[in-house]
């Protein structure tokens, strides 16, 4: 069979996959296992027919790929236009990576209203690779804002502790977030007529606007309040340590995996692309706010006391460097930046899951309740060895690649901002290390800490392809950088003629 | 020559014998009117045969099949476009989609009654009448053009509602919204027929095209604007906009539920089908601050009351003035943009909230016990089904995407910008952020706090399931293909603002302005 045939289709396919299942899902009767059973063939349904993306790629092109293009509304002006190139393709690939793994680690966890749960999570799914798809930026917009509901819900009503609390805490702060993109995104429409994103681009790369120039500073921060808040970029970060911690453990790897990077990814995709100068010229001090955020969530990290919170704060810290990686406008910077977004995607959903199953087992996430859990739980000490390395950016795992990128990046920047950064990487081994070993090494403190059982063959299953794709993604980054280096350099181009511009002055 | 002039302008007055006998089309032109007319009084003769213990059900299908019929006689009319009786009513795109909205609203308000009525035994004959009554004079009053036409149609749609908001007879508090409806009410339509007379003194007519024509030819004066006023108040009472909202609240906490699903959008989508004849087809001088000024004070007086409401009626309610303020904010916009989104507003506003209320309905019980947002707390988990179509509407309310309520505060904020009305636009945007709030809040309720024991819930009956599947599928169609509904908004707002309406009857046309009577 030749699978090429389906390119026009196929980024139909993989988006409305999920939410096709959970509508599905609706209809079987409430019985646990069946509902978790076909939860988990549709999205790895999913997974499958995204791998038809990176396969069927043509990586040395820039433009967008697999693309469908198709009138939906007449007024206003919205199209049905997808499309993805070298660095969306590979955020739809986390994406459906990760939701069969949350789907397993979920399997005991969730033991009420177990159908809602698996709907939410196959809604999420196909909101979030939505976002990573959609060329028409009321299509975004639609599917920015459909991420919302269910992760709020999940958090809300899955979530433990102050659930309602971080639920709502997270909805307002993005809601809000986002009032800002739509009036960019309206006033955009109002001048061009057209949602598309490549006509819009087009549009004010030819200066055929009107006002755009008076404007274009406000519509960047109109986009950049928006991403900032998903990111988090500091100072706007505040909730997602409440969300992190009181999520369960599926919300939390989609929310540190997958949607900070809808963040990142609308930075670089509409910031970068659509407003050249004014990110040029808007870019100290958010390179700043970056160092401070790599600075800040490495030092509170150190000092948290519940493991969760850590984690979620190692995630201001990492996203930091994307942060960075973005706005040094280099190459090395940009492939950097990608590359953090899925190792970090990767990692850090990792340990999420690990914590999650440590909670299900002790019901906490206190550092101070475990210690010397290597004796009783080898294989989990290993797999969670594996995984905070490659969070550290220890070299040959993934984290180290776009770490090390970054870092270059940042140097030809400014070379004070790669030296500032570069004592994150020192932190985050500081911070992620010290509790391998207090939750590890040692006696075991707590008594009832020598009777937690191993990893269970769920569980095993649900890690493995995390320490696999650390370790390849680690050693053969080659693979994705190829992808990701047309896209990047594109989205670079008008970087170069400005910088050519300046100095021809 | 005087006595034709003044046939020609005031033909509602004057003897028959100058006006041409109605043909079948004039009938065929008000046939919704008229089947629905006929099926009320068919109600009403046959409830007294009928036991008053078990009567509901088979008066209540009887009410349906006069509304679904009405509807299909609403198509009938549609191809028969043009003015009847001597240009009292007219046809035209825009009197059509008024018509299927109403009638539709009717519908489903009767489905949802089936239930209602069972539980709170109430006598379904004159409650099943009063509905089918009060949407034939709603219906009226959108194809009216001719204000005191418009006048007794307004007075036929009121009167019903103020019996109906009455209707829970063992419930002080339902006599008390139905006195305080009334009173306020008719205050509010003596305003309206005072800017009616006002009128007639300014232009010397109270029919619509040839009020434009004398308003056109600017030489209303100052009389003009205080009679647009005085209408204005009138039908701000009627659509419960700021600053003539105050009566809300307490008469939707008391009326029964379906009604209050009913009172909330069907008068009020006329009301607004008659300010949109009043002030935008007959280019009436000064509206422009009126309108942007009550939009934005319903807007934000709407929100921040709904804010602190523990009553989901009452939020309702308060909810409800928000968005009227919404809908004015559309009427503020340049006319050729903000006609179709207010007409799209209202259609995607009857569907969210008529199925809002179905639920609310269902889900009071006996003498509305269950009105609270503490009754609400683990609705999820109690009847998922039933938490999940309500957050549905919530959530369009919201103006969440996929739903009827984003598409219609987009339209509305796209035609506002387009027009420069910045401040207005931003007004709104902060008032969306304000309502998700305490919309959320009931979401919040239902998820994620732990159900109370004390509150029963009953099995959605049949009726009230199809209320509610049709609302659902009313909101998300109008949510994903908005397409076909904002074409049509969008002709029939052209021929508003331009006025073109199909060929008017000779004594309309000849309009001598010098005998105008002052």
């Amino acid at each position: 069979m030749n699978t090429a045939s389906l390119n026009p289709i196929v980024l139909t396919l993989v988006t409305f996959i999920p939410a096709f299942g959970g509508l599905l899902i609706l209809f079987i009767p409430r019985r646990d296992r069946d509902i978790k059973l076909f939860a988990l063939v549709i999205s790895l349904l999913a997974f499958v027919a995204s791998l038809h993306l990176p396969v069927h790629l043509h990586r040395n092109l820039a433009g967008f790929q697999f693309e469908i293009d198709k009138p939906w509304i007449a007024s206003p002006n919205i199209h049905y236009h997808m499309g993805i190139d070298g660095i969306s393709v590979w955020l739809v690939v986390l994406t459906t990576f990760l939701t069969p793994l949350c789907v397993l680690i979920s399997w005991k966890s969730i033991h009420e209203r177990v159908k809602e749960f698996f709907i939410l999570l196959l809604l999420l799914e196909t909101a979030l690779i939505g976002v990573f798809t959609s060329l028409d930026l009321f299509l975004f917009y639609f599917f920015w804002e459909a991420t919302l509901i269910p992760m709020a819900l999940l958090i809300g009503m899955y979530g433990h502790g102050r659930k309602v609390y971080a639920a709502v805490k997270y909805f307002l702060f993005t809601m809000i977030g986002s009032m800002f993109m739509l009036a960019a995104i309206l006033w955009l429409y109002a001048k061009v007529g057209s949602f598309d994103f490549v006509i819009i681009q087009n549009a004010i790369r030819s200066g055929s606007i009107a006002n755009f120039p008076a404007a274009a500073n406000w519509l960047f921060l109109g986009f950049f309040i928006a991403f900032a808040v998903k990111v988090p970029l500091f100072p706007l970060h505040t909730w997602l340590p409440d969300a992190h911690v009181e999520a369960p453990t599926a919300g939390s790897v989609l929310l540190a995996g997958v949607l900070l990077k809808m963040g990142t990814y609308g930075l670089l995709r509409f910031n970068l692309s659509l407003f050249p100068e004014q990110a040029r010229h808007n870019a100290p001090w958010i390179m700043v706010l970056a160092l401070i955020g790599i600075i800040y969530g490495a030092l509170v990290s150190l000092v948290q006391p519940n493991m969760k919170k850590l984690i979620a704060y190692s995630s201001v810290s990492h996203l930091g460097f994307v942060v960075l990686g973005i706005f040094s406008f280099t190459t090395a910077g940009l492939n950097g930046a990608m590359f953090i977004m899925l190792s970090h995607g990767v990692a850090t959903g990792g340990l999420f899951m690990l914590a999650g199953i440590l909670y299900e087992r002790r019901h906490t996430y206190e550092i101070t309740e475990f210690g010397g859990l290597a004796t009783p739980m080898p294989k989990y000490a290993t797999f969670f060895l594996v995984t905070v390395l490659a969070s550290v950016g220890l070299p040959l795992l993934n984290g180290f690649i776009g770490e090390f990128l970054v870092l270059s990046g940042a140097f030809q920047a400014r070379p004070i901002y790669g030296i500032l950064a570069a004592t994150g990487v020192i932190w985050s081994a500081c911070y992620l290390l010290w509790m391998y070993q207090r939750v590890f090494y040692g006696k075991v403190t707590h008594e009832v800490n020598n009777t937690l059982p191993d990893l269970n063959l769920r569980e095993k299953t649900a890690l493995v392809p995390i320490a696999v794709a650390a370790v390849v993604m680690g050693v053969a980054p080659i693979m994705w950088l190829n992808a990701i280096d047309p896209a990047v350099q594109a989205a670079l181009a008008p970087y170069v003629q400005l910088a050519a511009k300046v100095v021809g002055q | 020559m005087t006595i034709t002039m003044m046939t020609a302008h005031f033909p509602a007055l004057l003897a028959a014998g100058t006006f041409a006998t109605p043909a079948l089309d004039d009938y065929l032109r008000i046939l919704p009117e008229l089947v629905l007319s006929i099926f009320g009084m068919i109600v009403m003769v046959i409830d007294p045969l009928l036991d008053p213990e078990r009567n509901q059900k088979p008066l209540g299908t009887i009410a349906l099949i006069g509304a679904i019929a009405a509807l299909g006689s609403a198509f009938i009319m549609a191809g028969h476009p043009g003015t009847a009786f001597s240009g009292e009513v007219q046809v035209d795109s825009f009197s059509i989609f008024f018509h299927v909205l109403i009638i539709a609203i009717a519908a489903v308000v009767i489905l949802s009654s089936y239930e209602y009525m069972a539980v709170q035994r109430i006598r379904a004959g004159e409650y099943y009448g009063l509905i089918l009554f009060g949407t034939v004079g709603m219906c009226l009053m959108s194809s009216a053009i001719e204000l005191v036409l418009i006048f007794i149609a307004l007075e036929i749609s009121s009167i019903s509602t103020y019996v109906l908001a009455g209707f829970r007879r063992r419930d002080a508090a339902s006599s008390e919204s139905s006195l305080k409806y009334f009173l306020l009410g008719s205050f509010a339509t003596a305003f309206f027929l005072y800017g009616v007379a006002m009128m007639f003194g300014a232009t010397g007519s109270t029919s619509i095209p040839v009020i434009r024509e004398a308003l056109l030819a600017g030489q209303s004066g100052l009389l003009a604007y205080v009679a647009v006023a005085f209408m204005f108040v009138g039908l701000g009472f009627k659509v419960a906009s700021a600053p003539f909202h105050i009566w809300t609240p307490d008469v939707y906490e008391g009326a029964p539920a379906p009604i209050v699903g009913f009172m909330s959008t069907a008068p009020k989508a006329a009301a607004f089908a008659v300010l949109l004849r009043v002030l935008v087809e007959t280019k009436a001088p000064g509206w422009f601050w009126l309108l942007w000024v009550s939009a934005a004070l319903s807007m934000t007086l709407g929100n921040l009351g709904a804010l602190v409401q523990n009553n989901v009626k009452r939020l309702l309610a308060y909810s409800s003035i928000a968005h009227a303020g919404y809908l004015l904010a559309a009427f503020a916009a340049r006319p050729d943009l903000g006609v179709s989104a207010a007409m799209f507003y209202t259609a995607s506003y009857a569907a969210m909230n008529v199925g809002a209320f179905v639920v609310v309905s269902h889900f009071a019980n006996q003498g509305e016990k269950y009105v609270t947002l503490e009754d609400y707390a683990g609705l999820g988990r109690k009847s998922p089904a039933l938490a999940a179509i309500f957050t549905f509407f919530l959530m369009s309310l919201i103006g969440i995407p996929i739903t009827g309520g984003f598409f219609a505060k987009f339209y509305v904020l796209n035609s506002d910008l387009k027009s420069g009305l910045v401040g207005l636009a931003i007004i709104l945007v902060l008032n969306s952020a304000i309502g998700a709030y305490y919309y959320l809040r009931i979401i919040v309720m239902m998820y994620m706090r732990e159900p109370r024991g004390d509150v029963p819930v009953t099995t959605i009956p049949l009726a009230a399931a199809i209320a509610m599947a049709f609302c659902v599928a009313a909101t998300l169609a109008l949510g994903i293909f908005p397409g076909r509904v904002l074409d049509y908004t969008t002709q029939s707002a052209d021929q508003i603002v331009r006025g073109d309406a199909p060929p008017v009857s000779v004594q309309q046309i000849v309009i001598p302005l010098e005998a105008a009577p002052r």
